[in-house]
């Protein structure tokens, strides 16, 4: 059916788990910037560090409509935690799963789907944010070894308290003139020699999803650690990124649901002017627009989602998900924010917190600039004559 | 009609820029982090006259007009909103409450030293129940010995950490309703009278906003600012005036988001250019002026029309409500043509982007902001 009610016993046994061992600790996640190892190995335990693995791996095979309302039912008890999924899933098992040789898929996926080992995807650098075909960090090849060099930033799953592998974009063609045609993808363990973690950064919100520079100096892997094919890392991570916008749709619409709620509570049990404020017209409407915005942001999530499962070509859908999902999300956390006047801005309370959290929808793995440029170069054929 | 700025106000403007760029500003992060508006700041500005804005000359004032108090507003928010609004609150809504209300005595007893940042001032109006719903204070002022007895608490309440003086709406007649509040100047060292814990809020760090306790808060019939029943009266005209403080502060707020995304944008550089060059951000540089331009011109009107002794409630209403939403919308376009640095604790963007979120809703919620232009609508 396509309101996707049929999901409706699926999201309700998610929203019940997350709600039991996500939420109760999304508050100190934000205030130590940290994800615990109990909250780590909870969610591990639920196999939703392997969403989408295959199930010989340890994964629970799920498509991505079900990936993705577990990003969002998880983003709506911690943004923190949902984004750490959304990248081990949409990042790291898919490109793993779709790029990686047999052996590769064999040796890896069984840690990334059990939650043993957490992956980061290394794409942007400094000077290649937007621009991903500026890419400056170079592997040569020494004999049998690639010899890494260069540097990473604002890189996600960068916990250095856990096993951790990086998927990390690199020139392989030493001819700059290649630009994106010249990256490969290369799987690197983070205990290599040579690879370095730098600054972790302080961001505004998703306290606890480790962001950090990497620093790669003279770090030499072996010359079968290419996903995928030579060269090819552009296509690779073009892929990926489609998928990733999906998730981090799900994870804007997790958090624009969570404010949402909290906004409909309060309006039931906040008393103004002698009467709840869900009496005030002002209040009606306003948790009238939010709702909708978010069901209809939920659909384009899901709709993209749909869409790749079914083999279709979803990058302008995914695009549109993200780009939408996440504007939402801030809306709606903003409207949250204003209803509860000083408490949505008060620390005590989740909110200002969810109005921190989801504003990285609209900047991460690709900004809402870029999906704009994506969705209307995609629409516009500037060929076509009649 | 005629927005030009005389001498005068040029001259403060300038003034007020300076500071902002060369006190200010470079002591925002510094601020934030240690959550204190360092005691040598709060020095400099009162000798320079800031803590006395509105007051005469005999009580060490400069003696401003509201255009002016809007444009140092603005100007100082472009370096620290937090430090503004400091200033806001000792002049809009401690020290010219008490010069338009207080007796002799009150003003004798405190304008002097509050002009010269001896004694510093908070408003103390919002309670658990009583948010946008003000005339619901429940906090009782009950007539006793000659004096008050103040049973109740306050919150939200800014500048409380360090102030040696509130300026307190209690409920002295019957409830509901506004005719039975009162306002009183009540010193921080009222027996009864106790801070609550700080609060902790999303932005705007270096304020100090905490709750107030009063259990059996004895005064003296003196501490009475105007009369009985006049409370919600004064308190509700001083935050007429504040909210055009509110609204340069937005419109400060939303210009240094603009000024700091204008040069981001000319110096980096995708796809082998500054990205200045792309439409696109072109395109959300001209919209954020255009709004910074348009909600500038309300708070300057309604200053004027404050200036001119012109009734100015709905027009500083519309100042505040089109310059906070403003101050958001440059803030978030400023985060976004940052990409992920705008998202990064080293970045100015990024703590104007949870700094201005508090400027929809202190002072009167956006919602309350709605309520009074639409009162004056109804009213034809």
């Amino acid at each position: 059916m396509l309101d996707y009610s049929s999901y409706d016993e699926f999201r309700e046994e998610i929203r019940a788990k997350a709600d039991e061992i996500v939420a109760p600790h999304a508050a100190a996640i934000d205030a130590e910037d940290h994800i615990p190892d109990g909250v780590m190995k909870a969610v591990a335990q639920e196999g939703w560090f392997g969403a989408t693995a295959p199930e010989a791996y340890g994964g629970l095979a799920w498509d991505t409509v079900r990936y993705s309302i577990m990003v969002e039912e998880v983003s709506r008890a911690s943004g923190s935690v949902g984004v750490m999924l959304a990248v081990q899933g949409s990042l790291i098992v898919y490109p793993l799963q779709k790029y990686g040789t047999p052996e590769q898929v064999e040796h890896y996926m069984p840690g990334f789907a059990s939650g043993e080992v957490l992956g980061s995807f290394a794409l942007t650098e400094p000077g290649a944010g937007s621009d991903a075909g500026n890419t400056k960090t170079t592997a040569v090849l020494d004999g049998e070894e690639w010899v890494i060099n260069g540097q990473k930033c604002f890189i996600t799953n960068t916990k250095r308290d856990w096993p951790g592998i990086c998927f990390a974009t690199v020139r392989t063609d030493p001819d700059p003139s290649a630009g994106v045609r010249g990256v490969s993808s290369l799987v690197v363990p983070a205990e290599t020699p040579g690879f370095n973690y730098g600054r972790k950064e302080n961001k505004m919100g998703l306290h606890g999803s480790d962001t950090s520079e990497i620093f790669f100096e003279d770090c030499r892997v072996p010359k079968d650690s290419v996903l995928g094919e030579l060269n090819e890392g552009f296509k690779l991570f073009m892929v990926a990124l489609d998928a990733g916008r999906i998730s981090i749709g799900a994870m804007a619409v997790g958090l624009g649901q969570a404010a949402l709620d909290l906004a409909i509570k309060h309006a039931e049990t906040r008393h103004q002017f002698g009467k709840p404020l869900g009496v005030q017209q002002a209040i009606q409407w306003k948790i009238a627009e939010m709702a909708t915005k978010v069901r209809a942001a939920r659909f384009l999530v899901y709709s993209a989602a749909a869409r790749k499962d079914a083999g279709l070509p979803y990058t302008t859908e995914a695009a549109m998900a993200k780009y939408y999902a996440a504007e939402v999300g801030r809306l709606v956390a903003s409207d949250a924010v204003q209803i509860h006047g000083g408490l949505g801005y008060d620390k005590s309370y989740p909110l200002e917190r969810i109005y921190r959290d989801v504003k990285l929808d609209e900047i991460g793995e690709g900004t809402s600039e870029i999906q704009k440029i994506v969705i209307g170069r995609n629409l516009i054929n500037l060929k076509r004559k009649t | 009609m005629d927005f030009n700025l005389n001498d005068e106000q040029k001259m403060m403007r300038q003034v007020a820029a300076e500071i902002a760029d060369e006190q200010l500003a470079p002591r925002a992060e510094e601020m934030e982090e240690n959550r204190e508006i360092p005691a040598d700041l709060l020095a400099f500005l009162a000798e320079q006259g800031y803590f006395g804005l509105f007051l005469p000359e005999a009580y060490g004032g400069v003696e401003l007009d509201p255009v002016t108090y809007a444009l140092t507003m603005e100007e100082f928010s472009r370096g620290s909103p937090a430090v503004a609004l400091v200033v806001s609150v000792q002049n809009a809504l401690v020290g010219l409450p008490i010069l338009k209300y207080g007796t002799e005595e009150q003003k004798e007893k405190y304008l002097a030293r509050a002009a010269s940042g001896e004694l510093f001032g908070a408003f103390a109006l919002s309670e658990d129940e009583a948010g946008s719903d003000a005339a619901s204070v429940q906090l009782r002022a009950e007539k006793k010995n000659g004096g008050y007895v103040l049973t109740g608490h306050k919150k939200y309440i800014t500048n409380a950490g360090f102030a040696g003086l509130f300026l307190v709406v209690a409920r002295t007649g019957p409830e509901p309703g506004a005719k039975g509040l009162s306002c009183f100047l009540v010193e921080r060292d009222a027996p009864g009278f106790a801070l609550g814990e700080r609060f902790e809020g999303m932005g705007m760090r270096a304020l100090d906003v905490r709750r107030l306790e009063f259990e059996n808060c004895e005064v003296p019939a003196e501490a009475l600012l105007g009369a009985e029943g006049e409370g919600l009266k004064i308190a509700l005209a001083s935050l007429d005036l504040s909210r055009i403080g509110v609204a340069g502060q937005a419109v400060g707020i939303g210009q240094q988001a603009f000024n700091e995304a204008r040069r981001y944008a000319g110096e980096r550089e995708q796809f082998g250019r500054p990205i200045i060059k792309f439409q696109g951000i072109q395109f959300y540089l001209a919209e954020m002026a255009t709004r910074l331009e348009a909600a500038r011109l309300l708070m300057l009107r309604a200053a004027a029309r404050a200036q001119a002794g012109e009734p100015f409630s709905a027009e500083a209403a519309m100042a505040k409500l089109y310059a906070s939403e403003t101050a958001n919308f440059c803030a978030n376009l400023g985060v976004q043509i940052h990409g992920g640095y705008g998202y990064m604790r080293d970045y100015v963007v990024e703590r104007f982007y949870r700094d201005a979120r508090v400027t929809e809703i202190y002072e009167g919620t956006s919602e309350i902001q709605k309520l009074i232009i639409a009162g004056s609508i109804l009213k034809g």
